[in-house]
């Protein structure tokens, strides 16, 4: 069943979000076309239940593979966290307005105002899902024209802040102290995406790539690379994989220590195979005219989104530090076993 | 490829198997409870030959053999949890080991009906103990140049050569052997058989070799004429190979990767929850090695599946290993760090360095054992299609 979803988006994002449309937007291009095309498809829809809209009543483990999709094609717009926030919105009883929708946290200023420094995906989004820090369990819905914007350090990201009538008028729900761990997850699975674009490009080029005679991939120590890159991407997947696991519809809740997992192990993965595809491809992949970079800065900007894996991994000490696990074995179990529907 | 490796998913262990753990963690808390850290954490090289009978008595030997050769006919998984609670609790099954995971399954596979009638029960029951006679001098990595020969005569074979690192041979009553039965090293793969050789027969010398830490595990064994009969050959003559190669993957599969310092883990653990012990580096450490322990023990649990179901994953199970081994080894290397980079007069159970020291010492072996990491990445690298 996943795959026919998953089949039907790769096609139309093979269509409408190749790298030159990715490019473009990155550019500072509008995102309006590929936003309608994603929104015509009803993909973003995927989370909801079939009651509602047209809703495809995926849980989050059967969607895996369409977020894995959304980092293989980098694509740059919010279509995983728009499928999770419908959801949440539809779970809280709130209108679901059209559009894309990013999520985000930040501080209230003394002014009343909420600002949210780095949102992923914020400049390409129409609204975003924010959590009011302080008020844990605030979940605000938010229009991005409504705020004042800054660049961020990702050219699609950006600092949001919107005055306090802005909020005053917004629709909110209570329960926004999981919308981190949401973000966790959702980047986990983006990045394992990711991970497994470049290390294709990567062996492709290997297997391409001319020197002394013959293909590099024929070297030794360029196999034993690529070998320590598979090791890499696999583990991140089956780690995003478990994140996803956890919590389906219709609650959709994350479990905490699978997040922190999924995030932390595709964090720790961004850096080693954005490193080694680099050091393969030698100096072509420092170009910004070759795609690699499009992908590597990815795996960079989303290890550091939401948390990088040092975060994460006091997060999964303190739970077996001061959790209920006897052993570190059960607390490995409790992040492993399926969890009983 | 990287279709095949991403059909790797979240596997559950099926409620029956998940089943033997409160016995066997009950079993083993009662076995093990005054046994200290350091003896514990010796765990694989642990020989104790009444502790695995007792196991034996239990059904907990063999469990994945038929019944009707005294095996418990349960699944890989059974053997999974059993084996996973073995290890986390730093239990000897040093004795057991190699004849539990990887000759028993063997002799099941390739052995005849009388082959299997007797060695089977034996080992079901911890009587009989083997070891894996695959190394020699000058054929480690390069297991096709064995030079290790059985000259087959009227009525068997006619044993000569060295095998060495063979664990536990001196407390093992038989080795599968891989020998060249015809051609010459440079035939590689052609002409290798394996045998299995009763270790107390004439002309067979076993000389213990004392490893780095003072501990004797592993042996030198010499055969000088050794007279075999002919039901000695297990298998079809000149298949060694292809019975070597399955054979390496029940070794390189399952939880006997991960948890190798997982003994000094949770004794670091039993620190870091002190209030002397806790700092938020030592939480921050601790979550490191578990966020890169999981997804494994996930990835190592759907190897698991594929064995299960009758598969071969030699690759995966090549992924698994060289990762597993590196977490293994950062395990020491980073509590060393730990607990040596604190101030000055910390107090810090001597039990728990004792520990340290031993796995510190015995860390390089954990990605030697088994094939080394380069053979690894080289398998791996083959099931890209780069070789
Ligand atoms: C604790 C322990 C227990 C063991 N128990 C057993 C046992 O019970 N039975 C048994 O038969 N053996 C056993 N072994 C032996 C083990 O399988 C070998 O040590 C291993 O296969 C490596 O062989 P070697 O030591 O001869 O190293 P070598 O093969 O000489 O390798 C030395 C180095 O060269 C590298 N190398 C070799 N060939 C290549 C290549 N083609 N490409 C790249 N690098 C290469 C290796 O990776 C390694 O780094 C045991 C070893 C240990 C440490």
């Amino acid at each position: 069943m996943e795959d026919i979803y998953a089949d039907a988006l790769r096609g139309l994002l093979e269509d409408c979000c190749t790298l030159r449309h990715v490019r473009e937007i990155e550019a500072g291009g509008p995102a309006g076309a590929l936003w309608e095309a994603i929104e015509g498809s009803g993909f973003a829809n995927a989370l909801l239940p079939e009651s509602v809209d047209d809703g495809a009543g995926l849980t989050l483990a059967d969607a895996f593979a369409l977020l894995e999709l959304c980092g293989r094609f980098a694509v740059p717009v919010p279509l995983a966290e728009t499928m999770t926030a419908r959801a949440l919105l539809a779970q809280a009883g709130v209108r679901r307005p059209g559009g894309s929708i990013a999520l985000a946290a930040g501080p209230l200023d003394a002014d009343g105002a909420l600002h949210c420094e780095r949102v992923v995906f914020g400049r390409v989004a129409d609204w975003v899902l924010a959590q009011v820090e302080g008020a844990p369990s605030r979940c605000l819905l938010l229009p991005v024209d409504a705020a004042e914007a800054t660049p961020a350090v990702a050219p699609l990201d950006a600092g949001l802040r919107w005055p306090a009538d802005a909020l005053a008028a917004a629709p909110s729900f209570e329960g926004g102290e999981a919308l981190r761990l949401h973000q966790a997850r959702l980047l986990a699975a983006q990045l394992a995406g990711a991970l497994s674009a470049v290390f294709e490009r990567t062996l492709q080029y290997a297997n391409e790539r001319q020197q002394f005679g013959r293909a590099i991939g024929k070297f030794q120590a360029i196999q034993h690379q690529l070998s320590v890159m598979a090791e890499h991407v696999f583990a991140a997947r089956m780690a995003a994989q478990m994140g996803c696991t956890a919590g389906d519809a219709p609650t959709l809740a994350p479990d905490a220590l699978r997040a922190a997992v999924a995030k932390a192990r595709t964090s720790e993965a961004a850096l080693e195979v954005a490193a080694l595809s680099h050091s393969i491809h030698g100096a072509i992949g420092f170009t910004a005219e070759f795609d690699l970079q499009v992908y590597t800065r990815r795996l960079h900007a989303w290890r550091q989104a939401a948390g990088a894996e040092s975060h994460w991994h006091d997060l999964i000490g303190t739970l077996l530090v001061d959790g209920r696990f006897e052993r570190s074995l059960d607390l490995l179990r409790a992040a492993t076993d399926p969890v009983a529907a | 490829m990287s279709g095949a490796l991403s059909s790797l998913s979240m596997t559950a262990i099926p409620p029956e198997d998940e089943a033997l753990r409160a016995p066997v963690r009950a079993f083993l808390a009662e076995a093990l409870k005054d046994v200290p850290a350091p003896v514990r954490a010796r765990s694989w090289s642990g020989y104790d030959g009444a502790f695995s009978r007792a196991l034996g008595a239990r059904g907990w030997l063999g469990i994945t053999l038929p019944t009707e050769y005294g095996g418990g006919g349960r699944s890989a998984f059974a053997r999974y949890v059993l084996v996973e609670e073995f290890l986390n609790a730093g239990a000897p099954v040093g004795s057991h080991w190699i004849a539990d995971r990887q000759s028993g399954p063997l002799i099941l596979k390739y052995g005849t009906e009388a082959q299997k009638r007797f060695h089977l029960p034996r080992i079901c029951r911890g009587e009989s103990f083997f070891c894996i006679g695959m190394s020699e001098p000058n054929a480690g990595s390069d297991l096709a140049s064995v030079r290790t020969r059985a000259v087959k005569g009227a009525d068997g074979w006619t044993l000569n050569g060295q095998k060495i690192w063979t664990t536990n041979a001196h407390h093992c009553q038989y080795m599968i052997a891989l020998v060249r039965t015809s051609g010459e090293p440079e035939d590689r793969h052609k002409g290798l058989s394996q045998l299995i050789v009763d270790l107390s027969l004439p002309g067979v010398t076993v000389r213990p070799i004392e490893d780095l830490s003072g501990d004797s595990h592993f042996c030198e064994v010499f055969f000088d004429n050794v007279q075999l009969p002919a039901d000695a050959l297990i298998g079809a003559e000149g298949h060694g190979w292809e019975q070597v190669t399955a054979e390496l993957a029940f070794e390189r599969s399952g939880p006997e990767r991960l948890f190798s310092s997982i003994v000094l883990f949770d004794e670091w653990l039993a620190f870091v929850r002190t209030e002397a012990g806790r700092t938020p580096s030592a939480v921050r450490l601790a979550g490191r090695i578990m966020g890169q322990l999981a997804p494994l023990r996930a990835m190592s649990l759907a190897v698991t599946r594929k064995v299960a179901e009758g598969g071969s994953p030699v690759v995966e199970a090549a992924l698994v290993k060289d990762l597993g081994t590196g977490v293994e080894q950062l395990i020491p290397a980073a509590i060393a760090d730990d607990l040596y980079g604190r101030a000055e007069g910390t107090p810090v159970p001597l039990e728990l360095l004792l520990t340290l020291e031993y796995v510190t010492q015995v860390a390089p072996s954990f990605s030697l054992r088994g094939g080394t990491r380069d053979i690894l990445r080289g398998m791996i690298a083959r099931g890209l299609g780069l070789r």
